[in-house]
């Protein structure tokens, strides 16, 4: 049938060019080539010659300390969706699936990193205590950023895509400049996080060349998590994504994405590597969005759930407490306490969202130049007459405040 | 006094205008928690579950399943007993019995709006209240409200509601717990699952069972619900009187969705390949005995086994001795297939769709019956993929399952045969020179002329027939 004499939702994709997509489908989720895995599905801990001493480092607190984060992330990430289904966020961006993946290489990285974010790495931007309330101020609509990235060195979320990955490298340069004019500086790096569908943008290609060239301290940190909104991954790329950092001259390492002991030993290889001036390193996180791209988007309109359910039997969550309880490291009470922590977590996230107010328009105009500009003064002078027009207690800064104390009903 | 807050149908994709009210998940008086799930609904992109924004008891819903109603309309009120806005989850308010709880609080329209909205108005989905253009403009008076509504106030009133239903009041509980009769004893169901059907007069034993043990879900009984709401719905108020005008008695339907596809490939198929029909009559009794032994066989414990089944087995075998009727012609070709991707015409809630069971040749019986429960299960909830639509090569309509003889089906595009399966029931049919009454049904088989000729179709009809007389040739 052909797509033109089929305008319903229900049959998009039916397109003969869609068989491709089909057939590559098929075969989503079969890892091609070496992947570093320490911790296997079943919750077995194996051997590495390189990074297992990254791992018997680790104390049980840490270990368990993985686990919590991921199941707070997991829990925060219910609660935000939750809060986009009601009304209270304009689009959330979910991240179920992808904890390994980003709980690991966080928890990796050192204060004096500077970690360069997509708009889904909220269990890096929880590992760098970041108040996981205050990433949804930009997803309710009344910030265009959210947090002051000076304070945790994690920047704020880039939405046009892959254009962090050159930021990433820029202040990687940086940072060798600044070493060399004060070699007591610490040693530090950047991490530049992208997906797949990013790995298809010229701005991925040029950051490499230039870390690449320069020797740049980055991480290039890519979580394939196999879908680019509809388009899966063996579309975007004829090879394995990590076999490109041969082409740029630096070490690649795909590691398994729901493993999270396995990403953070490859993380703290591939940042000491960088800090230690031997140049960038690709890293290929392999895993999976569980849930939609965002909440505008509804995957079962593009994938089969046979896929879906593949990759919830590789959940990282599951294969650490198996470990965890194999190991003696965790009890029935730690596991509760996790649950009760992540509803506090939920509640304080929920409180927090719905307690925030607009901001003053008047701050968009005041930050468009460090200093004075006569054309922006002149057209907060036309606003603030436009919003003189408009009755008094209707204006837009009571508007806000109507929001959190007029209806306390 | 009972605080009541109301929940406005958000946005829940990026610019979407207006959603179908899918089903409920509650009714009046349910108690329900923060993200309980309370509706589901179809916007445009997707189909979504609405997650409880408050705690507390259902007072109202103010629109019914299936109206199409814009974003920021209220769409339920939740009353609850505590005072603040954000209940954690799991703290229960006061459970207070029937539906009195609710009191009859003015909803919209109100002497004082400002009791509907929640601590915190939503960000979106808030309609008027949120909107900007709700802002007066002054016009020299001071004079707050009642001055005459300027154009902008005007031109944006909020919309009434659409309609203000009162679903039925769950029935008091005392109903009658003896009276369930002994028929639906038999019929696996869990408790929630027997009140529901028992609230909606649903006798059970009607409702075709998908759950792993072979009980009756949830889902089971909501889309037989749908399916008979829909064929009920105003038979008694059909007929118009004459005194109305004829355009008032006429309904319009727009033609979206399902509907057009499958009349647009309808039409395709009907005008582009030549369908030459033929029918068979079957004595069908030993397969109906091989369903009741295959029913009763501990193998097939919990699986739903119906001659379907044995059909869908005859076709696949029959199709491997004559191959032409799995193809497909393209003009320049005919490509015969050496995979059978079986297709099944299934009836849904949204129209008529014909998803396929992939390379069904390679699965045991059993197995295909559990791909033809899961197929029609999926097709009934309205979750089937779009692949799964794709790549069929021959396809079964069973037109049998709703009382129908036989008739002429249109083929599948892109396929070159169909097969009817009419109704199976008792006749009187001659054996051995005796009138017996046997179990009997007629095949009727469609065909693209252009690739399966007469004597083709008729030896493909044949050996379909052939099993179905005798499904033990299936072991050849």
């Amino acid at each position: 049938m052909g797509a033109a004499q089929l305008p319903t939702t229900e049959f998009e994709g039916m397109e003969p060019d869609d068989r491709a997509e089909a057939a590559a489908e098929a075969t989503a989720g079969l890892p091609a080539g070496d992947m570093v895995q320490l911790l296997d599905e079943r919750g077995v801990l194996h051997r590495h010659a390189e990074y297992s001493a990254f791992i018997d480092a680790l104390q049980p607190d840490q270990l368990r300390r993985f686990y919590s984060d991921m199941a707070a992330v997991r829990r925060f990430d219910q609660e935000a969706t939750a809060l986009q289904r009601q009304g209270e966020l304009a689009l959330w961006v979910p991240l179920t699936g992808q904890e390994g993946a980003q709980i690991g290489v966080g928890t990796a990285t050192e204060p004096q990193d500077y970690l360069f974010p997509t708009y889904r790495e909220h269990g890096v931007a929880l590992t760098r205590g970041v108040d996981l309330a205050q990433l949804l101020r930009l997803f309710r609509g009344i910030s265009n950023g959210g947090w002051n990235p000076k304070d945790t060195n994690f920047h704020l979320y880039t939405l046009v895509l892959a254009v962090q990955t050159l930021h990433a490298v820029g202040y990687a340069m940086g940072i060798q400049r600044d070493r060399a004019a004060d070699p007591a500086l610490p040693p530090a790096a950047t991490v530049a996080f992208f997906g797949d569908g990013a790995s298809s943008e010229g701005d991925v290609h040029e950051a490499m060349v230039f870390a690449a060239s320069y020797q740049a301290p980055t991480v290039f940190f890519c979580q394939n998590n196999h879908w680019a909104i509809s388009v899966p991954f063996e579309v975007q790329s004829k090879i394995p994504l990590v076999n490109r950092a041969d082409g740029y001259g630096m070490p690649g390492i795909r590691v398994d994405g729901n493993d999270v002991l396995g990403v953070y030993a490859v993380s703290q290889w591939a940042l000491e590597h960088a800090r230690s001036g031997e140049g960038p390193v690709l890293i290929e996180a392999f895993t999976y969005r569980l849930g939609a791209h965002t909440t505008a988007d509804d995957p079962t309109k593009y994938r089969l759930a046979v896929e879906e359910d593949k990759w919830r039997a590789k959940d990282p969550l599951v294969r650490l407490e198996k470990f965890l309880r194999a190991q003696n490291l965790a009890d029935d009470d730690f596991f509760a306490q996790v649950r009760a922590d992540g509803d506090e977590l939920a509640a304080y996230v929920r409180k927090a969202t719905l307690a925030m107010t607009l901001p003053d328009i008047r701050s968009a105009f005041a930050n468009v130049y460090a200093q004075a500009h006569p054309l922006v003064t002149e057209e907060l002078e036309w606003f603030e007459r436009y919003e003189a027009r408009f009755a008094a207690g209707d204006s837009a800064g009571t508007t806000a405040s109507d929001r959190t104390e007029g209806g306390a009903a | 006094m009972s605080d009541l807050f109301t929940f406005k149908l958000p946005d829940v994709g990026e610019g979407l205008t207006e959603a179908e009210i899918v089903s409920w998940k509650v009714k009046l008086g349910d108690l329900v928690a923060v993200n309980d799930v309370l509706v589901e609904i179809e916007t445009a992109k997707s189909i979504v579950e609405l997650p409880s924004p408050y705690a507390g008891l259902v007072a109202q819903l103010h629109v019914a399943e299936g109206d199409t109603v814009l974003v920021g309309t209220p769409i339920i009120s939740i009353g609850s007993e505590t005072p603040a806005a954000a209940v954690p989850t799991g703290t229960p308010a006061p459970v207070v019995t029937g539906t009195s709880a609710a009191e009859p609080a003015p909803l919209y329209g109100s002497p004082a709006p400002e009791q509907e909205e929640p601590a915190a108005g939503p960000l979106v989905g808030s309609g008027p209240k949120a909107d900007p253009v709700r802002r007066r403009v002054r016009l020299g008076s001071a004079a707050p409200v009642p001055s005459p509504p300027s154009a902008v106030s005007a031109g944006v009133r909020p919309k009434a509601p659409a309609a203000h239903i009162q679903p039925p009041a769950a029935p008091a509980a005392a109903a009658t717990p003896a009276a369930a009769s002994a028929s639906d004893a038999r019929v696996l169901a869990k408790p929630p699952v027997r009140k529901a059907a028992k609230d909606l007069g649903i006798n059970l034993a009607d409702v075709s069972p998908t759950g792993r043990s072979g009980e009756v879900t949830k889902k089971d009984l909501l889309s037989y619900q749908e399916q008979r709401a829909a064929e009920q719905a105003g038979a008694g108020s059909f007929w118009q009187p004459a005194a109305r005008t004829d355009e008032d008695r006429i309904e319009r339907i727009k033609v979206k969705g399902v509907r057009r596809a499958t009349a647009n490939a309808m039409v395709q198929s009907a005008f582009s390949a030549p369908h030459v029909s033929i029918f068979v009559d079957v004595d069908a009794s030993r397969t109906m005995e091989f369903v009741k032994r295959l029913k009763a066989s501990r193998d097939f414990e919990g699986i739903r086994v119906s001659p379907l089944l044995i059909l869908a087995k005859a076709v696949i075998w029959a199709a491997a001795r004559n191959p032409s009727v799995n193809a497909t012609w393209t003009g320049d070709e005919i490509i015969v297939k050496h995979f059978m991707n079986l297709g099944i015409a299934a009836a849904t809630p949204r129209g008529l769709m014909v998803p396929n069971i992939k390379d069904a040749q390679d699965l045991s019986l059993k197995e295909l019956a559990i791909a033809l429960n899961s197929l029609a299960a999926k097709a009934r909830e309205g979750k089937t993929q779009p692949a799964e639509m794709q790549g069929g090569s021959l396809t079964i309509t069973n037109i049998g399952s709703l009382g129908i003889d036989t008739g002429t089906p249109i083929i599948n595009p892109g396929e070159v045969a169909i097969v009817a399966f009419g109704t199976i029931k008792q006749k009187p049919w001659v054996l051995d020179g005796e009138v017996i009454p046997r179990w009997i049904t007629t095949l009727g088989g469609s065909f693209d002329h252009r690739v399966v000729d007469g004597d083709l179709s008729a030896r493909f009809m044949a050996d379909v027939a052939a099993i179905l007389e005798e499904p033990a040739l299936l072991l050849d």
